[in-house]
């Protein structure tokens, strides 16, 4: 469990490194991109681990515990934002939520039509 | 009382998994009995969070919603940043370089433009409602990609904790409208073939919301918008917060 566990953390600060150096090269005070960085590494090491023969289920019972939390963890830090500010603008979430949903169906309509795939 | 208070004080992280499981059945339980599955609990529990934030803002009176009462202080340390960052990258484990085969040319095409119109519609309605400074701009158009895009991209820019939580309820509304409009659009549009539904998935991105709007539409079709669906969170993971913002804020001259 543990191993597993590690080499997700490892994937984790090496991302958040990269984002990091990228931030600062780019001269923004900010970690540009670190989580998607890390997720590649994450995905390259997780084949790697995998034809090596290491990914099983105690393996990646460490790396299931925490895919399984992330919604939880979504969940509590709605919880513990500034909401009631935000309920001013809350119109802007009806309508950034629902409007573009609205466009995207009509370009998947329209892609599809382009494609020709039935 | 008094010592069951200092308890729970004490122990904050593990009350707070305690509180976050409880909202989470109950949301689970209204998702079943009053909404018949049609909404899915996951986005019911979010939505049912922020409003327990707002309620957390008036008695408290503070930036932080629930967490402002010492009570609830964990809840900032379980939703804060290092955590939802960690268990992010472990939904990678999802995904593999087999499914990105699978899903091919069709997946990257409407991946990429999946994300490019949710995120460039979103910060057009940003713009209109009044933002200007390219960090709010840019995790309300990640929080129009999804509820977990929005708070990622947030977080690493410093945005503010309105902006954030606008963000992740943004991505909440859109996931809701998904499941609700796919099963009455899905003819109208050509939804029917597994190769299409790879595209949906790859377009709307929000998995929850493909996923269930899917299974109603009809369940065949699941796995197969889930495959490009799954790349959705990464990719806006990755690019939001870097090659958007960096183009935002050139545009911006900021």
């Amino acid at each position: 469990m543990i191993k597993g566990l590690a080499l997700l953390s490892f994937c984790f600060l090496a991302g958040m490194w990269c984002g990091a150096l990228l931030g600062s090269w780019l001269g923004i005070d900010a970690n540009v991109g670190g989580v998607g960085f890390a997720m590649i590494f994450f995905l390259l090491l997780k084949e790697a681990s995998v034809k090596k023969g290491l990914w099983n289920g105690e393996f990646a019972f460490g790396i299931e515990f925490w895919n399984k939390l992330y919604i939880p963890i979504v969940i509590a830090m709605s919880a513990s934002l500034n909401v009631k500010s935000a309920i001013s603008s809350g119109l802007l979430a009806i309508l950034a939520g629902i409007l573009p949903v609205l466009l995207a169906f009509w370009i998947f309509k329209v892609l599809i039509k382009k494609l020709g795939t039935s | 009382m008094e010592e069951l208070q200092q308890v729970l004080e004490k122990n904050g992280l593990v009350f707070a998994f305690l509180a976050v499981g409880l909202l989470t059945w109950g949301a689970d339980m209204l998702s079943k009995k009053v909404f018949a599955s049609k909404i899915p609990g996951s986005a019911l529990a979010i939505f049912l969070a922020l409003g327990m934030g707002y309620l957390g803002g008036l008695i408290a009176e503070g930036e932080q919603g629930l967490a402002d009462l010492p009570l609830f202080a964990s809840l900032s340390f379980l939703g804060g940043g290092m955590f939802r960052d960690f268990a992010i990258v472990a939904t990678a484990a999802g995904a593999s370089f087999l499914l990105i085969r699978k899903s091919g040319w069709i997946g990257l095409i409407s991946l990429l433009l999946g994300i490019g119109i949710f995120f460039l519609a979103g910060v057009a309605l940003a713009w209109m409602m009044g933002y200007r400074d390219a960090v709010s701009l840019c995790t309300l158009g990640a929080g129009a990609c999804t509820y977990i895009v929005g708070p990622v991209t947030g977080g690493a820019l410093g945005a503010s904790s309105e902006v954030i939580a606008l963000s992740i309820a943004t991505g909440v509304v859109k996931t809701i409208a998904v499941t609700i409009l796919t099963p009455l659009l899905a003819k109208k549009i050509g939804l029917q073939s597994p190769e299409s539904a790879m595209a949906y998935g790859g377009i709307m991105g929000t998995s929850s919301g493909v996923a269930a709007g899917l299974a109603a539409t009809d369940p065949a079709l699941v796995p197969y918008g889930a495959v490009t669906a799954t790349f959705y969170t990464g990719l806006g993971c990755l690019v939001c917060p870097s090659l958007f913002y960096l183009i935002l804020s050139t545009l911006l001259g900021a």
